[in-house]
C-alpha cells in the first residue's frame, strides 16, 4: 500500500509540475524578455521602454546600461559567449569594432529604406542601423569667461589662441567616445598631418583631459573650467536646466557619431530583437529621438531642439566611419604618446 | 600491560581519530576555496599578461611594449613619487597624533581616537571630491594653494594623507602603547631630558611599529584608485592606468601587464612588513611594566592643540562632503536641497545601487566571518597535519599582498574564461561577495588568530577527554569567548565592503551596480554633487553599523566576557 501511495503522490507531483511549467511557458509567451545592452542616458531609458512596450506588449525590455566605454568593454569581454539579444543606442564605431568579432547578425528592419543613407551600414541587409546623431559641440560658461576676459570662440582654431591657455578641457579619446569623434573629425577635416598639428596647439591650452564626454560640459556648467569640449545634447540640456552656458558648434565642422543598434549573432530572443529593430526605425521612434536630439535618422522628422546650436546639421562633417573604425587603435596610440605622457599638470 | 606500554610510547605520533580527519577535511575545503578565490585568478591574470588579444602566448612582448610606451612607463615614477611623499607625511602626522594619545595626559583622548576613524567610513573617492570643493577652481578656499592646481600630485598627496591616516595611526597606537616603563625610569635616573629620552628610548622602542606603519601606508597609497581617479588630473599613476587600459581602451592584456607592475611594490612592501612584524613580537619581554604618562601642563596643552588641529581637519573634510551633497548647484545656487540624492535620474545605477551595496556588505559580513573565523579555528586548533596547516596559513596571507584592482581584473579573466565551470558566477552578487571576502581576508584572519591564541588549549584538551565533539566545543565555548573578535571581523568586512571600489569596479553588472562604483561613475560623468551625496550615503551607513557594533560589543561583553573579570 505505501508503495502505491508513493507512486500516486509522485504522479500528482509530476502532473503539478507539468501544469506549472505550462503556466510558466504561457507567461513567457505572453511577455518575452529582451536583454538590451545600451549606452543611452539613464534619464531617457524609461520613456523608450514604455513607448516600445505600448506598441509590442508581448516583449519586455530589460536594460543593461553603462557608458559607451564600459558597455563596449563589457561586450568585448563577453565576445566568446555573448549574453545580450540586441545592442541598442551605442556608438556606430563601437558596433563596427564589435562586428570585427562576428558579434552580430545582419537584419533589415521594416522601413529601413526610409532612413538617411549615412545613418546605416551600407551593406544589404545592414549589420547596424543608426537612430540619431550625437554631435560634438563646445560649452562656454559666460560667467567664468567674463571673469577671465575670454571671448566667445566660434571656430576650433580659436581654441588654440593663447588667451584660452589652461581654460579648456576635453575628453580623453582613449576612454570617451566623444573624445574619439573629436579627434577623428579633426584628422578628417585637416588631414592627418594638419590634424595632429592642430591638436598639438590645442594641447597647449588644455587644462586636463576627462574620462567621459559629458564631464567637460558639466564642469563648464559648474564653472570649474570656462570651456569644455563636449556634445550638443549635454550642452543644450544643461542650458535648459539654467546653467550659464552657451553651446557652440565651431564653424569648420563638427565630428559626430551615430547611436545605432545591431542584433547579436546568438540572440536568444531573436523575435523580440527584430521587433525592437522594426520599432526603432519607425516614424514614432524617430519623433521620440527628436525630443532631445536635433538630428535623427529619418529625414523630414526633426524639429528644432531648444538650445541646440542653430544650423548644426549643416556643420556635420562627411564622416568616414569605416576609416575611423579601422584606424581607431592607431589613432588612440598616437594620441596617447603625444598627449598622455605629461607628468605635470599645467598651471 | 604490553598494550599500555605501546600507548605510552605512542605520543611521538599520536593516533589520528575521526575528529582529526573531519577537521583536516574542512581545512582542505577552505584551502580549496582560497585556491579558487585567489591562486587561480592570479595565475589567470599572470598568463593573460603574456598573451595577445587572440589568446596566443607571446612571451614578454606586452611588457616590452609597456616599457616602450612613455605614457605608461612614466606612471611608475609618478606612483612612487606621490606614494613616498604621502607615506612620509602620513606616518609623521600619525606618529605625533598617536604619541599625544599614548604619552600625554591631555583630555578628550576618546573623542580624538574616534575622530581619527572618520576616513575609514568613506570610499577614498569622497575625500578627493571634498578637496575639489575646497581647492578646485571654484573651491571656497583655493587661495590657500597660491595658484597651484589641486588636480595633480598636490591633490593626490592631500587626499591620500587623509584616506590612510587611521591605518597608520592604529599601528602606531599599538606600537606606542606597548612600551616598557622601566626604560623610562632608567633614562630619568640617568638624567636624560625629555628630548634625549625620546630619541634613545621611545624611537628605538617603536622602530618596528614605524616601519610597519610605513609599509602598510605605502601599500595602501600605491594601490589606491579613488583619490587619483577623482583629483589626479593629467598626473597618471599605476592604479588609474589599469582602469584606463581596461575600461577606456578595452586593452585587457595591457591592463594585466600594468596590474602585474602594480603587484610588485605591493608584494615587496608586504614581505618587508611581515619580516618586521615578526621581529616586533620578540621585542616585548614578559617582565615589561606598562608606561603611564605623567601630567605636564605645557606638553599636554601642545599635544591637545595638535590633536585639535588634525581632528578639525578630519571633521572639516567630512563636513565639506556633507555640505556639498546638499548644495543645489555649486557655485551658482547655494540653496540647500535634496536634489542630489535623486539618484534614479543619474548615471551609476540609482538607488538600487545603494540597496545592492548594503546587501553585498551584509553577505560579506555574514559569509566572510563564518568562513574566515572557521578557517582560523581549524588552523589554530587542529592537531598534526603540519604541511596542510602551513599551506593554509600561507594561502590566508596572500590576499593582503594583492591590490584590489589586480584581484578584480584577475576575477574577470578567471571566471569569465570560456569553459570555466564556475562561469555562472560571473555578473552575480555572489562573485562580488567572494571577491570582497577574499580581498579583506588576511586582516580578518589575523584578528581571528589573535583571539584564538588567547584561548587556553586546555579547553580543547578537556573537551576531547570528555569525548565532546569539536564542533560542540567550538559552538559552545570558542564562539562565545571570541564574540568580540567575531563582531570586529564582521564590522570590518561590512564597512570595507561598503567603501571598496577597486576590487569590484570590473566585476559589477548592471543588476549589481554598487554605491561606491556609482560614486565613481557619477564623478566620471561630471555629476560631482550627486557623487558626494552617494558617498555620504555610504558614510551614514558605515557610521550606523559602527554605532551598532559598539552597542552590541558592550552588551555582549557584559554577558559573554564576564569570565575575564574576577
Amino acid at each position: 500500500m505505501p508503495f502505491q501511495a508513493i507512486v500516486r503522490a509522485a504522479g500528482s507531483l509530476a502532473a503539478a509540475a507539468v501544469v506549472i511549467a505550462a503556466m510558466g511557458s504561457g507567461a513567457a509567451q505572453a511577455k518575452s524578455e529582451l536583454l538590451v545592452y545600451t549606452a543611452i542616458e539613464a534619464d531617457e531609458l524609461s520613456m523608450f521602454k514604455r513607448e516600445f512596450e505600448k506598441d509590442y506588449p508581448d516583449v519586455e525590455i530589460k536594460w543593461v546600461r553603462d557608458s559607451t566605454g564600459i558597455i563596449t568593454s563589457k561586450l568585448l569581454a563577453e565576445k566568446d559567449n555573448p549574453k545580450a539579444d540586441i545592442v541598442w543606442g551605442l556608438a556606430a564605431t563601437s558596433l563596427m569594432l564589435l562586428a570585427d568579432y562576428n558579434y552580430f547578425q545582419p537584419y533589415a528592419p521594416k522601413g529601413v529604406e526610409m532612413l538617411d543613407a549615412k545613418f546605416r551600414d551600407p551593406a544589404d541587409p545592414p549589420t547596424w542601423v543608426g537612430q540619431r546623431a550625437w554631435i560634438a559641440s563646445v560649452c562656454y560658461n559666460t560667467v567664468e569667461a567674463a571673469k577671465h576676459n575670454l571671448p566667445l570662440p566660434t571656430t576650433w582654431a580659436d581654441l588654440t589662441k593663447p588667451v584660452y591657455k589652461g581654460h579648456v578641457v576635453m575628453p580623453n579619446p582613449n576612454s570617451s567616445g566623444t573624445g574619439f569623434l573629436d579627434v577623428s573629425s579633426w584628422l578628417q577635416l585637416h588631414g592627418e598631418a594638419g590634424g595632429w598639428k592642430f591638436m598639438d596647439a590645442l594641447h597647449q591650452n588644455i587644462a586636463w583631459y576627462t574620462h567621459s564626454g559629458s564631464k567637460p560640459c558639466k564642469q563648464a556648467a559648474a564653472g570649474e573650467i570656462p570651456i569644455g569640449v563636449s556634445f550638443a545634447y549635454r550642452g543644450a540640456k544643461l542650458k535648459n536646466q539654467g546653467a550659464p552656458v552657451e553651446v557652440i558648434a565651431p564653424s569648420e565642422g563638427v565630428g559626430w557619431d551615430v547611436e545605432a543598434f545591431a542584433i547579436v549573432r546568438n540572440a536568444k530572443n531573436l523575435d523580440g530583437a527584430r521587433k525592437l529593430a522594426d520599432w526603432s526605425v519607425s516614424r514614432k521612434a524617430n519623433e521620440i529621438y527628436n525630443m532631445e536630439y536635433a538630428v535623427v535618422a529619418m529625414p523630414g522628422v526633426a524639429k528644432a531642439v531648444k538650445n541646440f546650436p542653430p544650423g548644426i546639421e549643416g556643420k556635420m562633417i562627411r564622416n568616414d566611419f569605416a576609416w575611423a573604425a579601422k584606424n581607431r587603435l592607431r589613432i588612440l596610440d598616437e594620441w596617447r604618446n603625444r598627449y598622455d605622457a605629461k607628468s605635470e599638470p599645467k598651471k | 600491560m604490553a598494550n599500555h606500554a605501546v600507548a605510552v610510547a605512542a605520543p611521538v605520533r599520536p593516533k589520528v581519530g575521526r575528529e582529526d580527519w573531519t577537521m583536516r577535511g574542512l581545512i582542505l575545503v577552505i584551502a580549496a576555496y582560497l585556491v579558487v578565490a585567489i591562486v587561480l585568478p592570479l595565475y589567470a591574470i599572470l598568463s593573460k599578461s603574456f598573451e595577445n588579444a587572440d589568446g596566443q602566448f607571446i612571451g614578454l612582448a606586452n611588457y616590452a611594449e609597456y616599457f616602450a610606451t612613455p605614457a605608461l612607463a612614466y606612471s611608475i615614477e609618478n606612483s612612487l613619487t606621490v606614494t613616498l611623499i604621502s607615506t612620509v607625511i602620513t606616518v609623521t602626522l600619525a606618529f605625533v597624533y598617536a604619541y599625544s594619545l599614548t604619552r600625554s595626559c591631555m583630555p578628550f583622548k576618546g573623542l580624538f581616537k574616534g575622530l581619527a576613524l572618520i576616513p575609514i567610513l568613506m570610499p577614498s573617492l569622497l575625500p578627493a571630491i571634498a578637496l575639489v570643493y575646497m581647492f578646485g577652481n571654484q573651491g571656497f578656499i583655493n587661495e590657500l594653494l597660491f595658484g597651484e592646481s589641486i588636480y595633480g600630485p598636490i591633490g593626490i598627496v592631500m587626499g591620500e594623507c587623509f584616506y590612510v591616516f587611521p591605518h597608520a595611526l592604529m599601528i602606531l597606537l599599538i606600537a606606542l602603547s606597548t612600551s616598557d616603563a622601566r626604560l623610562y625610569e632608567a633614562a630619568q635616573s640617568l638624567g636624560a631630558g625629555r628630548i634625549r629620552t625620546f630619541f634613545t628610548v621611545t624611537l628605538p622602542g617603536v622602530r618596528y611599529g614605524l616601519v610597519s606603519a610605513f609599509f602598510v601606508t605605502f601599500t595602501l597609497v600605491i594601490t589606491d584608485f579613488g583619490v587619483p581617479k577623482v583629483i589626479g588630473g593629467q598626473y597618471n599613476v599605476l592604479a588609474t592606468d589599469v582602469y584606463k587600459e581596461v575600461v577606456g581602451r578595452q586593452d585587457f592584456e595591457m591592463g594585466a601587464v600594468v596590474g602585474m607592475v602594480l603587484l610588485i611594490p605591493a608584494v615587496l612592501a608586504f614581505f618587508a612588513d611581515r619580516i618586521v612584524t615578526r621581529k616586533q613580537v620578540a621585542l616585548l619581554s614578559a617582565r615589561a611594566v606598562p608606561y603611564e604618562p605623567r601630567p605636564s601642563g605645557p606638553f599636554d596643552t601642545a599635544m591637545l592643540g595638535y590633536c585639535a588641529v588634525i581632528g578639525f581637519i578630519l571633521v572639516f573634510v567630512l563636513g565639506v562632503a556633507a555640505y556639498a551633497s546638499f548644495v543645489t548647484f555649486w557655485p551658482y545656487n547655494l540653496e540647500l536641497s535634496l536634489n542630489n540624492y535623486q539618484f534614479d535620474l543619474m548615471d551609476g545605477g540609482g538607488w538600487a545601487s545603494y540597496g545592492n551595496s548594503v546587501e553585498m556588505a551584509a553577505w560579506t559580513a555574514v559569509v566572510g566571518t563564518a568562513v574566515i573565523f572557521g578557517g582560523a579555528y581549524l588552523v589554530e586548533k587542529s592537531k598534526g597535519f603540519r604541511a596542510g596547516r602551513a599551506a593554509m596559513q600561507f594561502l590566508c596571507m596572500i590576499p593582503m599582498a594583492v591590490p584590489g584592482l589586480v584581484l578584480g581584473l584577475a576575477y574577470v579573466f578567471f571566471f569569465n574564461a570560456p569553459g570555466n565551470p564556475l562561469g555562472g558566477l560571473y555578473h552575480t552578487m555572489a562573485i562580488l561577495v567572494i571577491c570582497t571576502v577574499t580581498h579583506f581576508y588576511t586582516v580578518s584572519h589575523l584578528t581571528a588568530v589573535t583571539a584564538l591564541k588567547q584561548m587556553d588549549p586546555e579547553f580543547e584538551a578537556v573537551s576531547a577527554s570528555l569525548k565532546v565533539p569539536f564542533y560542540k566545543t567550538f559552538w559552545r565555548v570558542t564562539v562565545p569567548v571570541c564574540t568580540p573578535a567575531i563582531l570586529d571581523i564582521s564590522m570590518y568586512l561590512f564597512v570595507n565592503a561598503m567603501t571598496t571600489v577597486s576590487a569590484v569596479v570590473f566585476l559589477y553588472s548592471p543588476d549589481t551596480a554598487l554605491a561606491s562604483v556609482a560614486v565613481l561613475n557619477m564623478d566620471d560623468a561630471g555629476d560631482i554633487a550627486p557623487a558626494a551625496a552617494m558617498g555620504m550615503m555610504i558614510v551614514y551607513t558605515s557610521a550606523a553599523v559602527r554605532v551598532l557594533h559598539a552597542v552590541l560589543t558592550r552588551g555582549i561583553a557584559r554577558r559573554s566576557q564576564a569570565w575575564r573579570r574576577r
